[in-house]
């Protein structure tokens, strides 16, 4: 139950049932949840017409996800779209952990030093539906259709023809490509007729939204046996607009319908927050953990994304964070397809690399649904031994689990990258996420961040040292102009002063203090190719034409041994 | 007092924990309790130093001698923490 009230966005009826026009159309995504949308912004700034499917006719009810992780800000940020997210979220980093009442443990997330976002930023989910969807409309492509419910789906060798519901009766439209992040219970999953493989647990848990004006610091609090509520697990986290997020664990085997009820939920969180701190109940849910996946997230023409690919348990902020994630990875993909610049196998490669990282969100997930609902007495035992220890014992507090907070997961073994064959610190390995760091500025300059200054697409870093003639410029800009263009950027640590011609896509990074060098280990002749979701894709000590082309060709799937591994990894299992 | 290590020592807290619930996982209370035993035993073995060990007993029993699990704190929750 909610008692919010959204926009409502009115019903339109589409070309396909104003006309008897049917067009092929090249995407189509099916949900204007945050991972849908994220996935249309993105695609629509690469210069596609999206549709997107909307079964509501507004947005999520209840705040769901509620934390939103660095990567998810970054990808944001180079959407163009973080800036009123970030504007309108709470600052969060401590997170205490109590046990009848004593605080037995606590982690501090601090922002990294010259990192343009921090750890996380807390923000109810339907509000970052509304900023996602105005950034949507701002760009003018993407077709948003409200109240129009996929109900089957048909794949054909060409393309994929949706049924759609709508309040004037059912049409069909017709995709080269579908994205299916539709949620959790998603329809064309269900029509489909594709199953998830993984662990649900038996331990309900009460979620809830509160609004109240308490003097509760901006922390994740949680309790294991408070006195509030003995014997179970409680969690009080902030978010926006004097909101605030409840979720306690219930007594195994009550009845959801009846504890969701507002005469349940009220003295529960009465008892929880004191007399006297006048509050309303906004959302009520009652719910298990799951954890578990698609055994592949690509079928055919359909790609499966968020919880229609995955269902994670919240403790974590996973789901939202591994959904985002889904969005960057398959946006660069789709792309190349439809551009015809990359071969379907790349769509493989989203899948085996997606699965990798839900399977890492979902092992840990597991360890803290472990921890904080454990399912047999040794672990139970365990539990409790590990809690009564960690009040007095400093070993024992960074064992007790109480979520462990998104991270993403670098991609260390992806069939796309290039293996290391030179000298290199580990930290920017293949498959490692790029940091969105501060690039050093002239002062009164404004900021300006590394991921945010690499371009759209692929991107090359070339270390260069002070006024170096730079003998690889016409191989640069070679690369920088072929079909699918590197964007050159020569990082130097001063600007040069007579500076070397700069062939067309090719630009100067000025990096005086090194802090771009630094972060890559990166030393005179140091080249890192970049892929356009800011992962390092390959690097070496020394620039060289044809294994830069190598190393694209295999960052794109077109490289034979790509195939292989990909064809492998789809027999992956969820951790359990 | 000082030669049992009370600071974390283990690199991956949670691998190590993971690995060690997983070795209960299908057992029979009476064989987990066996392989409880076993297991301290080996641990213990490895330590060998008889102080740490005594020590490591000490604490092991602390609170069953404050009362144990039966006991439950009156005190609520705190409420005012500074963000510090």
């Amino acid at each position: 139950m909610s008692s919010e009230t959204h926009p409502q966005h009115p019903y339109l009826p589409a070309e396909e049932q104003r006309t008897r026009n049917r067009p092929r159309r090249p995407v189509v995504i099916c949900g204007a949840g945050p991972v849908g949308l994220t996935t249309a912004v993105g695609l629509a700034r690469q210069g596609h017409p999206i549709v997107v499917l909307e079964k509501d006719s507004t947005y999520s009810i209840g705040s769901r996800a509620i934390c939103w992780a660095e990567r998810t800000l970054d990808i944001w940020s180079r959407l163009g779209c973080v800036e009123p997210i970030l504007e309108r979220s709470v600052t969060w980093s401590i997170g205490r952990v109590f046990r009848r009442g004593e605080e037995v443990y606590h982690f501090n997330l601090k922002p990294a030093a010259n990192h343009k976002h921090p750890p996380f930023r807390n923000l109810q989910q339907y509000e970052v539906e509304a900023f996602l969807f105005q950034a949507s409309q701002h760009l003018g492509n993407v077709d948003v259709r409200w109240t129009h419910q996929v109900t089957q789906v048909r794949q054909g060798p060409e393309s994929v023809i949706l049924e759609v519901q709508t309040p004037e009766g059912s049409y069909e439209l017709e995709a080269a490509y579908v994205v299916a992040a539709d949620g959790a219970q998603s329809a064309v999953r269900q029509s489909l007729g594709l199953d998830f493989e993984g662990a649900v647990f038996e331990s309900p848990f009460l979620i809830a939204d509160i609004r109240m004006k308490a003097a509760f610091p901006p922390e994740r609090l949680f309790w294991f046996d408070p006195s509030f509520h003995p014997g179970r697990s409680a969690l009080l986290h902030k978010q926006a607009n004097n909101l605030w997020r409840i979720d306690l664990q219930l007594e195994p085997g009550a009845d959801p319908e009846l504890e969701r009820s507002p005469e349940r939920v009220a003295p529960r969180i009465r008892a929880m927050v004191g007399e006297g701190i006048p509050f309303d109940v906004v959302w009520s849910s009652v719910y298990t953990f799951k954890c578990r996946r698609l055994a592949s997230f690509r079928h055919g023409r359909v790609i499966f994304a968020g919880d229609a690919a995955h269902q994670l348990s919240p403790f974590g902020a996973r789901g939202g964070n591994c959904g985002t994630q889904d969005a960057d990875n398959l946006v660069w993909k789709l792309d190349l397809l439809l551009k015809g610049l990359a071969p379907e196998g790349i769509i493989d490669s989203y899948s085996e690399e997606r699965i990798f990282g839900a399977d890492f969100d979902i092992m840990t997930a597991m360890r803290s649904n472990h921890f904080i609902a454990p399912q047999t007495r040794t672990r139970q035992l365990f539990r409790d031994a590990v809690l009564s220890l960690s009040q007095k014992w400093p070993f024992a507090r960074p064992l007790v689990n109480s979520g462990r907070m998104s991270n993403p997961v670098p991609l260390r073994s992806s069939s796309l990258n290039t293996p290391d064959t030179d000298e290199f610190s580990a930290t920017m390995g293949p498959g490692s996420p790029c940091p969105n760091i501060g690039v050093d500025v002239l002062e009164g300059e404004p900021s300006r961040w590394l991921l945010d200054e690499l371009g759209k697409g692929f991107c090359g870093l070339y270390f260069a040292q002070d006024g170096e003639q730079l003998p690889a410029m016409q191989a640069l800009g070679e690369l920088a102009a072929a079909h699918i263009p590197i964007a050159m950027r020569v990082v130097t640590p001063a600007a040069i002063a007579r500076g070397p011609e700069l062939s067309p896509g090719v630009s100067l990074l000025v990096d005086p203090h090194g802090l771009v060098a630094r972060q890559f280990d990166a030393r005179p002749g140091t080249f890192y190719l970049l892929r356009p979701d800011g992962y390092v894709a390959a690097r070496w000590r020394e620039f060289s034409l044809q294994r830069v082309r190598q190393a694209l060709e295999r960052a794109t799937a077109r490289h034979p041994r790509t195939e292989r591994a990909s064809a492998e990894a789809g027999h992956g299992n969820a951790a359990s | 007092m000082g030669m049992l290590r009370v600071e974390l020592g283990l690199e991956r807290p949670d691998d190590v924990y993971d690995a060690l619930m997983r070795t209960f996982d299908g057992l029979t209370e009476e064989q987990t309790q066996l392989v409880m035993a076993k297991l301290i035993l080996l641990l213990a073995n490895h330590i060998g130093d008889a102080q740490v060990l005594s020590e490591a007993m000490a604490i092991a029993k602390d609170d069953i001698n404050q009362g144990g699990l039966a006991q439950r704190d009156p005190k609520i929750p705190p409420r005012q923490e500074n963000a510090s």
